[in-house]
């Protein structure tokens, strides 16, 4: 078999390949953060008079549940930039 | 660490997407090398906006005149200290909330105006993560200060309470400044990447129309959630360790 593709670039098509991947954690996040705010939401319709802080504890949720899709970003993000399997070669 | 704050410009499709940290001087100290970067630069703007808009209200403070009604400015300015007072009082209760509406204060206007400049054509400087670190391991060390200071040694022994659930407690400790500045770092960043990408990639006429409606959602409804969520999760955090039940 005659593979004219250097080391170089296979890993780096394959970081890009896994940076795809780790942006699969974005779902998570999404799911969360809109039942957090239907939840919000429905609380607001029953209590309309504690709005502001039914909005400051879903924003806080939602704010911590958003933070594993960021460590997928930042694991995405450091594999397109940061190419840390560049240097095992 | 450091591999994550150097980002390469990368050309793609002809046109150049360039959302990374530049160099712009390298000096030695003490062995080291160390650069004067562009996060350098846009703080220092960020610094002098605040500073300016600091002075400007501490004259206008100084010639009110208790007995008439207070001009556009003052008002403006009285508002903003309201605001975040009360902010620092509902998340914190009466009887400490007065002692940390400083950092608090000092801290939401900061991350407010460093996530809306973005909108000044700079790079914010809540997008490079030496920044968002030590901003939290700034409220880390407020966290436990007020920990050993209202609960002695008790603060310690918690650690300890399950004596099974030992190394999770200290890991969970240690987590939370880092979760905290990740949460910032990775938002302003993911901003900062799409505006970079939809103003390197389209084409040159359309730059001037379609951005609009992603500025107002990256950088200024996510940039003022982001400065929210940041002081509130460290009131939240310095308040768990207050005795007192109100």
């Amino acid at each position: 078999m005659n593979s004219s593709i250097s080391n170089e670039a296979f890993v780096l098509g394959c970081s890009a390949i896994g940076a795809g991947l780790a942006m699969i954690a974005g779902i998570g996040p999404g799911v969360g953060q809109g039942i957090a705010a239907g939840q919000g939401a429905a609380a607001v319709g029953r209590n309309p008079g504690a709005k502001g802080t039914i909005m400051s504890t879903m924003l806080l949720g939602q704010a911590v549940a958003e933070t594993t899709g960021l460590y997928g970003f930042a694991v995405a993000i450091i594999l397109l930039y940061a190419n840390p399997l560049l240097k095992k070669l | 660490m450091s591999d994550i704050i150097v980002l390469p410009s990368h050309a793609l499709l002809g046109r150049t997407v360039d959302f990374s940290i530049h160099y712009l001087k390298e000096y030695e100290l003490f062995g080291h090398k160390l650069y004067i970067t562009t996060t350098h630069v846009s703080i220092a703007i960020v610094m002098l906006i605040i500073l300016i808009f600091a002075v400007c209200a501490n004259i206008a403070i100084r010639k009110a005149d208790p007995y008439k009604k207070p001009g556009k400015f003052l008002n403006l300015v009285e508002l903003l200290v309201e605001t975040l007072d009360g902010i620092t009082i509902n998340g914190m209760g009466k009887t400490y909330g007065y002692k940390y509406r400083n950092y608090i204060g000092s801290l939401f206007i900061f991350l407010f105006v460093a996530n809306l400049s973005g909108l000044l054509g700079l790079r914010p400087p809540t997008a490079d993560y030496a920044v968002t670190f030590s901003l939290a391991m700034i409220s880390f060390v407020i966290i436990h200060y007020a920990g050993f200071k209202y609960q002695k040694l008790g603060h310690i022994t918690d650690l300890f309470k399950p004596l099974l659930l030992t190394p999770i407690n200290i890991i969970g400790e240690i987590a939370t400044p880092l979760s905290m500045s990740l949460r910032l770092f990775g938002n302003i960043l993911s901003g900062t990447v799409l505006m970079s990408l939809v103003y390197g990639l389209l084409p040159k006429a359309l730059t001037y129309i379609v951005p609009g409606f992603l500025h107002a959602y990256l950088d200024v409804f996510s940039g003022v959630i982001q400065a929210y969520v940041f002081t509130m999760l460290t009131m939240v955090f310095t308040a768990q360790n207050f005795d007192v039940e109100e």
